[in-house]
C-alpha cells in the first residue's frame, strides 16, 4: 500500500479549501480601503515598495478578526508558512516576527494553489538557475537534489539548462529592485514546495483520501434505494420542538457543573496540576467512605447510580432489604450476555433461564406475561439480544419504582450525610518544590495477579506495587 | 396534539412509486439517475421538515445562562517517545493511563501522570490510525493501514513480547480509521476507509454486525452513553454523520450539513446529542430528539480543519483540536469561543477528555502528546 503525501494527479480537497480561505484573508489585507497600509521598506541599499512590517500585519489581523495579539501572530505565521507573505530580511526563515521586520505579499503567480503540485521540471530549472547565476550558491541539500534530478530527468536536461539560461537573461533586463523581488518570491515558493530537510512540510496532508465519493463505495441502485428508504423513515419520525430539547442542555450543564473539574476545579486538588493523587484515591472504585459529590451524582439518574460500582452495591443492599434484589441480579446477568463472548451466549442464556425465568426459579423475576412468552420463545434459539425485552422491562421497573424510593430511603440519606467533602489543598507555597509523582499499579497487573493467584502463587509482583519515584 | 396530527398527515403524503416499478424496459443507467434524483428530493424535503420544528436557537435559549470567565489551561505533561506523527490516543478507565499510536507503527501505553512508558508494541504496518484501551485496562486494540484491528493483552512480564500474544479481530477491505471497545473487553466496533463500520466478537474474531450506508471512507465513531446502550454515531468523507442501531445494523438517523469530511464525532454526555468536527473548520452540534443540527461553532479567523473533538464532563465546553496546531475551546450553550490554546508545533490529530474530566490529552504530528488541565 502506498501513501501519497502529495497528490500526483488531482488536488487535495482539504488543502485547496484552506488555500481559498487564506487567499480571502490575503485579498482583504490588500484591499485599498480596509486593507493594510503599505510603504517602502529599505533593504540594505535598495528600496522595496509595497512592503509592511510584521507588527503591521499583527495589528491588522487583531482588528479585523477581533482576536488577541497572540492569535493574530499565530494566524499571520500560518500565512507566512503557507507562502502568502514572505520575509525580506532572513528570507529562508519563514516566520512572522512581531516587530519592524519587513514582509511582502507573494504574487498570485507563486501561490502554491496556482500550480499544484509543483513540478520536478520547474524545480530543476530553478536549481539550475541558481547554479548558473552564482557557482556555489546552492545549499548542500539543494546540491544533492540537483544531482538526483539530473539523474532522474536526464533526458530533458538540455531543455532544463536552456530554460534556466533564458530566464536568467530575461531577469537581467529588469530593474534591480524588481529582480530582487522576483528572486525572493521564487525562493519563498520553493522553500514551501520543496522544504529543506528538518523543516515541517506544511503541504503534507497525511494519507490521501478519495477525491471522488464513489471511489470506495459503489453508488449503485441499491445504495440509492437504501437512501430513499432511510429518508422516508426519517420523514415519518417524531420530532421534538427545539425549544423543548435545547432546555435539556441547559439543565444538564447546570446539574453537572460542580462535577466538572475543568469548569469548577476538583477537591482536594486536580492531580494534574498539584501532582497530588488524593482526588483519585478518594474517588477510587471502592472506598470506605465516598465523597459527597459522588453520592449526590447517584441521584441525577438511574444510569449514574448503576454505572458507579459503589452506587450499584448500595442499591443492591437496598433491594435485598426490599426483597427485590433478583431484579438487579437479572439485569446484570443480561448485560453479561449482551456484552460477553459469543461462545458463552448459549450457556449464559440457559443459566439465566434456570435462575430467573423458570417457574419456581430461585430468583424469579416478575415480568409481564407478553414479554415472558416472547422471551421464552426466543430462548429456544438463543442469541445475544434474546433477553433485551425482558431486561428493559426490569430496568424500567427498577428505574420507576425502586430507584426513587432508594433515594428517599435512610440508607441513601445516611450515605449522603457521612460522605466526605475534601478540604481544598492550596497550591504549594514553594513553587520550586515539586511533589514526587508516584506510579500506581497497572490495571493489567491486578488482573495478572488475580490470574496467578488462581493458579500457582508465584509471589506478588515486586515492581509497581512499591511505587517508583520520579 | 397539533403536532401528532401534523405528523400523521405527513405519513399519508407518500411519494409515488419509483419509476422502475412502473416500467420494466427502462435502461439501467436512467433508472439510477431517477433514483438519485428521488433521493435528493427526499433529502431536501427532510431538511424542510426538520426546520419546521426549529423554533429557537441554542444561543438564544442560553442567553439566561451566565457567561464563562477567563479560562486558563496549560500543558501539564508532555509525553515524548514517538518517532513520528501521533495519530490517535485513548484513556484507560483508571483516569491516568493512555495508549497512543503513530505513523511509524508504534503503539505505546503510558502512565501519563508519571510520563513513564509502560508498554510498547511495533505494529507490522505504518499509519496506525486507530487505538483503544479495553475497559478492563488489560488490553489495547489498534490498527491502520493493515486493514485490521488487533488486540494486544497487556503483560507486565518484561521478557514477554507483546506482539506474540496479538489477536487479529477485525478485517476490513481498506484502512482502519477508528476502533472502540463496547461495554466490555469482548466486543469491538470499527470504522474503515472501505465505507463501512463493523461490530466484532473479540474472542472468535467473528463479525457480529456490519453497517453500510456511508458513501465514502468512514473516519470516526463514538458509542452512545445511553441507558439501553445500543447505538453509535459515525462520520465520514461523504460529509454525513450517521446514527446506527447496533442490533439491527440499520442507520436510524442521518445528518448532512457539513461542507467537508467529518473527522471526529463525540456524544454529548447525556447521549441526547453529538458534536462533530470537520475539514470545513467548523464543529457542529446535532440534537437527536429534534433530529437536526442545533449549533455551529466557527469563527472567521479559524481557517483550518478540525481533527478531533470532545466534551468536558458537564458538556458545557467543547474542545477541538485543529490542523493549525491549536486547540479551540467552545462554550457549547452560547456558541462562543472561550479560549485558544497554543503549544503543539504541528497538527493536533487527536483529542480526548479523561474519564473523570480532570484533564484532556492531545496527540500531534509533532510526535508528542500533551496533557492539559
Amino acid at each position: 500500500m502506498t501513501i501519497n503525501t502529495l497528490a500526483k494527479g488531482g488536488c487535495h480537497r482539504e488543502q485547496m479549501a484552506c488555500f481559498r480561505k487564506m487567499e480571502k484573508v490575503i485579498v482583504a489585507m490588500q484591499d485599498p480601503d480596509m486593507g493594510m497600509k503599505m510603504r517602502n521598506q529599505r533593504l540594505l541599499i535598495t528600496v522595496i515598495p509595497h512592503a509592511m512590517t510584521g507588527h503591521d500585519i499583527i495589528t491588522w489581523l487583531t482588528h479585523k478578526y477581533r482576536i488577541s495579539e497572540e492569535e493574530a501572530l499565530h494566524l499571520g505565521n500560518m500565512l507566512v508558512k503557507y507562502g502568502y507573505i514572505y520575509p525580506l530580511k532572513e528570507p529562508r526563515c519563514l516566520v512572522l516576527r512581531p516587530d519592524e521586520s519587513p514582509y511582502r505579499f507573494q504574487t498570485p503567480y507563486f501561490w502554491t494553489s496556482t500550480r499544484w503540485p509543483a513540478s520536478e521540471l520547474d524545480y530543476a530549472i530553478y536549481l539550475a538557475k541558481k547554479n548558473i547565476r552564482k557557482q556555489g550558491e546552492l545549499m548542500e541539500y539543494e546540491k544533492e537534489r540537483y544531482s538526483l534530478l539530473h539523474k532522474r530527468i536526464n533526458h530533458t536536461w538540455d531543455f532544463v539548462v536552456m530554460q534556466a539560461r533564458e530566464q536568467l537573461r530575461a531577469s537581467k533586463q529588469r530593474r534591480k529592485a524588481d529582480r530582487i523581488v522576483l528572486e525572493c518570491q521564487e525562493q519563498a515558493y520553493w522553500l514551501i514546495n520543496r522544504p529543506p530537510p528538518g523543516v515541517n512540510n506544511v503541504l503534507d496532508t497525511g494519507l490521501e483520501r478519495p477525491n471522488n465519493f464513489s471511489c470506495r463505495v459503489t453508488l449503485n441502485s441499491d445504495y440509492y434505494k437504501r437512501e430513499i428508504e432511510a429518508c422516508r423513515k426519517a420523514l415519518g419520525r417524531n420530532r421534538v420542538k427545539s425549544s423543548i430539547c435545547l432546555e435539556g442542555f441547559l439543565k444538564y450543564s447546570e446539574q453537572y457543573l460542580n462535577h466538572d473539574p475543568i469548569m469548577q476545579g476538583c477537591l482536594p486538588s486536580n492531580p494534574w496540576i498539584s501532582d497530588d493523587t488524593a482526588h483519585w484515591t478518594m474517588n477510587a472504585e471502592i472506598v470506605p467512605v465516598p465523597t459527597r459529590l459522588r453520592v449526590e451524582r447517584w441521584s441525577f439518574s438511574f444510569m449514574e447510580l448503576l454505572n458507579d460500582a459503589m452506587g450499584r452495591k448500595e442499591f443492591m443492599t437496598y433491594l435485598e432489604k426490599e426483597f427485590s434484589a433478583e431484579n438487579l441480579y437479572f439485569w446484570q446477568a443480561c448485560e453479561d450476555i449482551r456484552h460477553g463472548e459469543n461462545s458463552k451466549i448459549v450457556e449464559k442464556v440457559e443459566d439465566v433461564y434456570k435462575n430467573f425465568l423458570a417457574p419456581g426459579a430461585a430468583r424469579w423475576v416478575n415480568i409481564d406475561s407478553k414479554t415472558m412468552d416472547k422471551t421464552l420463545e426466543g430462548i429456544k434459539r438463543p442469541h445475544r439480544f434474546v433477553m433485551d425485552d425482558a431486561q428493559m422491562h426490569i430496568y424500567f421497573l427498577m428505574k420507576k419504582d425502586s430507584y426513587p424510593r432508594y433515594l428517599k430511603s435512610d440508607l441513601y440519606k445516611n450515605m449522603l450525610a457521612k460522605a466526605i467533602v475534601p478540604q481544598e489543598t492550596k497550591k504549594s507555597v514553594f513553587p520550586f518544590m515539586r511533589r514526587q509523582r508516584h506510579s500506581s499499579p497497572s490495571p493489567a497487573q491486578t488482573a495478572t495477579q488475580a490470574a496467578e493467584e488462581e493458579g500457582l502463587a508465584k509471589g506478588a509482583g515486586a515492581n509497581s506495587a512499591a511505587g517508583s519515584h520520579f | 396534539k397539533y403536532l401528532s396530527t401534523f405528523i400523521k398527515t405527513l405519513k399519508y403524503m407518500r411519494s409515488p412509486p419509483t419509476p422502475e416499478m412502473a416500467t420494466q424496459e427502462v435502461p439501467l443507467n436512467e433508472t439510477l439517475a431517477h433514483l438519485k434524483t428521488e433521493s435528493e428530493t427526499l433529502k431536501s424535503k427532510l431538511e424542510e421538515e426538520r426546520a419546521k420544528l426549529h423554533d429557537v436557537e441554542l444561543h438564544q435559549v442560553a442567553e439566561k445562562v451566565e457567561g464563562l470567565g477567563q479560562f486558563v489551561m496549560k500543558t501539564r505533561r508532555t509525553l515524548k517517545g514517538h518517532g513520528n506523527k501521533v495519530l490517535c490516543m485513548d484513556w484507560c478507565k483508571d483516569k491516568r493511563r493512555i495508549v497512543s499510536s503513530s505513523q511509524d507503527g508504534k503503539v505505546i501505553v503510558w502512565d501519563a501522570f508519571t510520563t513513564n512508558k509502560e508498554h510498547a508494541v511495533t505494529m507490522p504496518c505504518t499509519w496506525v490510525m486507530a487505538c483503544a484501551y479495553a475497559p478492563s485496562g488489560c488490553a489495547v486494540a489498534c490498527g491502520g493501514l493493515d486493514n485490521k484491528c488487533s488486540v494486544y493483552p497487556l503483560s507486565l512480564d518484561k521478557n514477554e513480547n507483546l506482539a506474540a500474544k496479538k489477536k487479529s479481530v477485525a478485517m476490513h477491505t481498506n484502512y482502519l480509521s477508528a476502533c472502540s471497545f463496547t461495554n466490555s473487553d469482548m466486543q469491538i466496533l470499527t470504522s474503515s476507509g472501505d465505507g463501512t463500520c463493523a461490530l466484532w466478537d473479540v474472542e472468535s474474531g467473528q463479525l457480529l454486525q456490519s453497517f453500510h450506508g456511508h458513501a465514502a471512507d468512514v473516519l470516526c465513531l463514538d458509542l452512545a452513553p445511553s441507558e439501553t446502550g445500543n447505538t453509535f454515531v459515525s462520520g465520514g468523507c461523504d460529509k454525513k454523520a450517521n446514527v446506527w442501531d447496533m442490533r439491527s445494523g440499520q442507520c436510524i438517523q442521518s445528518f448532512e450539513t457539513h461542507e467537508s469530511d467529518i473527522n471526529s464525532v463525540r456524544y454529548y454526555p447525556s447521549g441526547d446529542a453529538f458534536a462533530s468536527g470537520s475539514d470545513d473548520a467548523t464543529c457542529r452540534l446535532y440534537d437527536l430528539r429534534a433530529d437536526r443540527e442545533v449549533a455551529i461553532y466557527s469563527k472567521d479567523s479559524i481557517i483550518f480543519g478540525v481533527s478531533s473533538v470532545d466534551f468536558s464532563l458537564s458538556g458545557r465546553l467543547l474542545f477541538g483540536g485543529y490542523n493549525d496546531y491549536t486547540i479551540n475551546v467552545w462554550d457549547v450553550l452560547k456558541g462562543t469561543r472561550v479560549s485558544i490554546l497554543f503549544g503543539h508545533e504541528n497538527r493536533v490529530s487527536t483529542l480526548r477528555v479523561s474519564p473523570d474530566g480532570t484533564a484532556f490529552c492531545t496527540g500531534s504530528w509533532d510526535h508528542t502528546l500533551r496533557i492539559w488541565a
